[in-house]
């Protein structure tokens, strides 16, 4: 059996009293995109703030076998394990530029290397280009999203988590970005994605987990859960 | 093993540019500024010189509270350190100022180290009242630990700013020495921001959470950011000393806070030449306005008042908005 790209053991977290994220263990492979749902509250967020150690909790994680459970959030960073987060998490004031190098932090690499990734993230979003002086609060909604991403990608990502990239969007810009992802699973980028659209999510995923009050609730493939008929009423209608 | 920690920002279709207007215009206010305090009597170098001071104090606090977004209220503790161990190390111990000045910004770096680790755990209105306390405590020990600080009586016999055999004797030199030293400090602010460290550190400010995500280690450099903002303070404190030649508790008092805040708002927080302006402003516009007698206080707050309504991002937000960027 291969080792997992991800494997959480009984990974909990809590906010205060509330424990937001009950003991949970999921895994994903290596070049897999796996998708979390769950209705609002379930826990989804938590699940990946919890795996990047933004919001610490009791469980094992484990990158490519190795336990990284106590490693801090910029440590786990450098390995490659990347957050794009719910809201996009940019950086207002700056400009573009400004945000795209600021995701290669941890990434090292010279200005040239940080060009050519920046040239890789324009394949994927040429608006961006278009924009590179712009202040990122002045951009869409879409374009907004299109510059979290190439911020993650940037990092030269191994695994990368987002939360819900479509939310606010129009659904042709939602489908974009979330085609754009496919492409980028298909070439090999490991993808861990809570979304709330999840038609388009589930087209994309090989297996979906389902998170409801904090634990999940089920574990299937993705093309699976049209047979569910409880599932499917709540996700695909 | 990563190849380069260096980041420069990689320039592909930049567009924007065209000329410096607002760096020009700056330029020769300051050239102005300068050019008064030379030619004018010694009342107007002292008024310009603590201006200068200010300023220094400010570029630091700057650092701290516009580019990382932190608050701190007792940036004054460390100009009393800086202050009285350049006093003490001077006047009793007969160090150099230049070495006395050096040294105590090395010890006030230490002191921010070890204060700042635990402090800058809390966040915002916490944050600001814990740096408070510090320099509450910091005036406390001026005029409680009588042995060493002199307490009301003040220190004083400090010699002027030099070393070896230079020394700068008269206020127009120490004028020139501390205008030096502001330009050395606010080229290294400069340089600093537009590191790979200071857009790590604006992007602590714009939002920690997003910071952290990307890998920045938000706590170590909230740290470094304060001890930085010491190390101006502490300057400018032992530059306060010997270009005074005297020292109390009050001068590194909440007034001090106050002051700075006022030059740092009103100047353009965030930004390199915002602690310069407000440093002027604040500090000349009282004298100018000499002439109003009993009127000068309140002329002055209104003018105070409507800047800060009309250009609430400072003055230097105030010329961002009439001379922008040329776009092309």
């Amino acid at each position: 059996m291969t080792t997992p790209l991800l494997e959480i053991r009984d990974l909990s977290a809590r906010y205060g009293h509330v424990e937001a994220l009950k003991p949970t263990s999921l895994t994903v492979a290596e070049g897999e995109l796996v998708t979390i749902l769950g209705p609002n509250g379930a826990g989804k967020s938590t699940l990946l703030r919890a795996v990047t150690r933004l919001t610490p909790g009791p469980g094992a994680i484990l990158f490519k076998g190795r336990d990284v459970s106590a490693l801090p959030t910029h440590k786990l960073s450098e390995l490659g394990i990347i957050l794009v987060q719910e809201g996009r998490g940019l950086f207002g004031d700056m400009s573009v530029r400004e945000n795209l190098v600021l995701g290669a932090y941890n990434a090292g690499g010279d200005t040239a290397e940080i060009a050519a990734r920046m040239e890789k993230v324009f394949s994927l979003f040429p608006r961006l280009k278009e924009r590179l002086d712009q202040k990122a609060a002045l951009m869409s909604g879409g374009e907004q999203q299109m510059l979290a991403i190439g911020r993650a990608m940037m990092a030269g990502p191994k695994l990368l988590m987002l939360d819900e990239p479509s939310l606010g969007l129009a659904p042709r810009v939602a489908g974009e970005i979330l085609e754009t992802l496919g492409e980028l699973n298909r070439q090999g980028l490991g993808i861990l994605l809570v979304e709330q659209k999840a038609p388009l999510a589930l087209r994309l995923a090989r297996r979906v987990y389902v998170l409801s009050l904090g634990r999940i609730v089920a574990e299937l493939p993705s093309h699976e859960i049209k047979s569910h008929h409880d599932l499917a009423r709540y996700y695909l209608h | 093993m990563r190849s380069s920690r260096t980041m420069t920002l990689p320039v592909t279709t930049s567009t924007s540019g065209g000329l410096p207007w607002r760096h020009i215009l700056l330029a020769a206010l300051g050239v102005l500024v300068v050019a008064f305090a030379f030619s004018a009597n010694g009342y107007v170098v002292t008024v310009i010189g603590f201006a200068a001071i200010y300023a220094l104090f400010c570029t630091g606090l700057n650092f701290f509270m516009g580019f990382t977004g932190q608050a701190s209220f007792g940036q004054n503790a460390f100009a009393a350190l800086g202050g009285y161990g350049s006093a003490i190390l001077t006047a009793d111990y007969g160090f150099e100022p230049a070495i006395a000045l050096i040294l105590t910004m090395a010890f006030s770096g230490v002191v921010a180290l070890v204060v700042g680790y635990p402090t800058l755990r809390l966040r915002g209105h916490y944050l600001a009242m814990a740096t408070f306390a510090l320099g509450l405590i910091t005036y406390e020990i001026s005029i409680n630990w009588t042995d060493v600080t002199q307490g009301y009586m003040g220190y004083s016999g400090i010699p002027p700013l030099g070393i070896g055999p230079y020394y700068a004797d008269t206020p127009k030199q120490q004028l020139a020495v501390i205008l030096i030293l502001l330009a050395l400090g606010v080229l290294a602010a400069a340089a600093l921001k537009n590191s790979r460290f200071g857009r790590a550190c604006r992007a602590i400010a714009g939002s920690e959470l997003a910071a952290g995500a990307l890998g920045i280690p938000v706590a170590r450099y909230k740290l470094v950011s304060f001890v930085i903002a010491a190390l101006y303070a502490s300057a400018a404190g032992s530059l306060f000393a010997h270009f005074v030649g005297f020292i109390s508790p009050e001068v590194f008092g909440t007034a001090m806070v106050v002051q700075s805040f006022t030059m740092l708002y009103l100047g353009g927080i965030g930004t390199i030449a915002g602690p310069l302006i407000g440093a002027v402003v604040v500090s000349l516009l009282p004298e100018l306005m000499r002439g109003l007698k009993d009127y000068q206080t309140i002329g002055y707050l209104v003018i105070l008042l409507g800047i800060l309504i009309y250009a609430p991002k400072g003055v230097a937000g105030l010329l961002d908005r009439l001379l922008p960027k040329r776009e092309g």
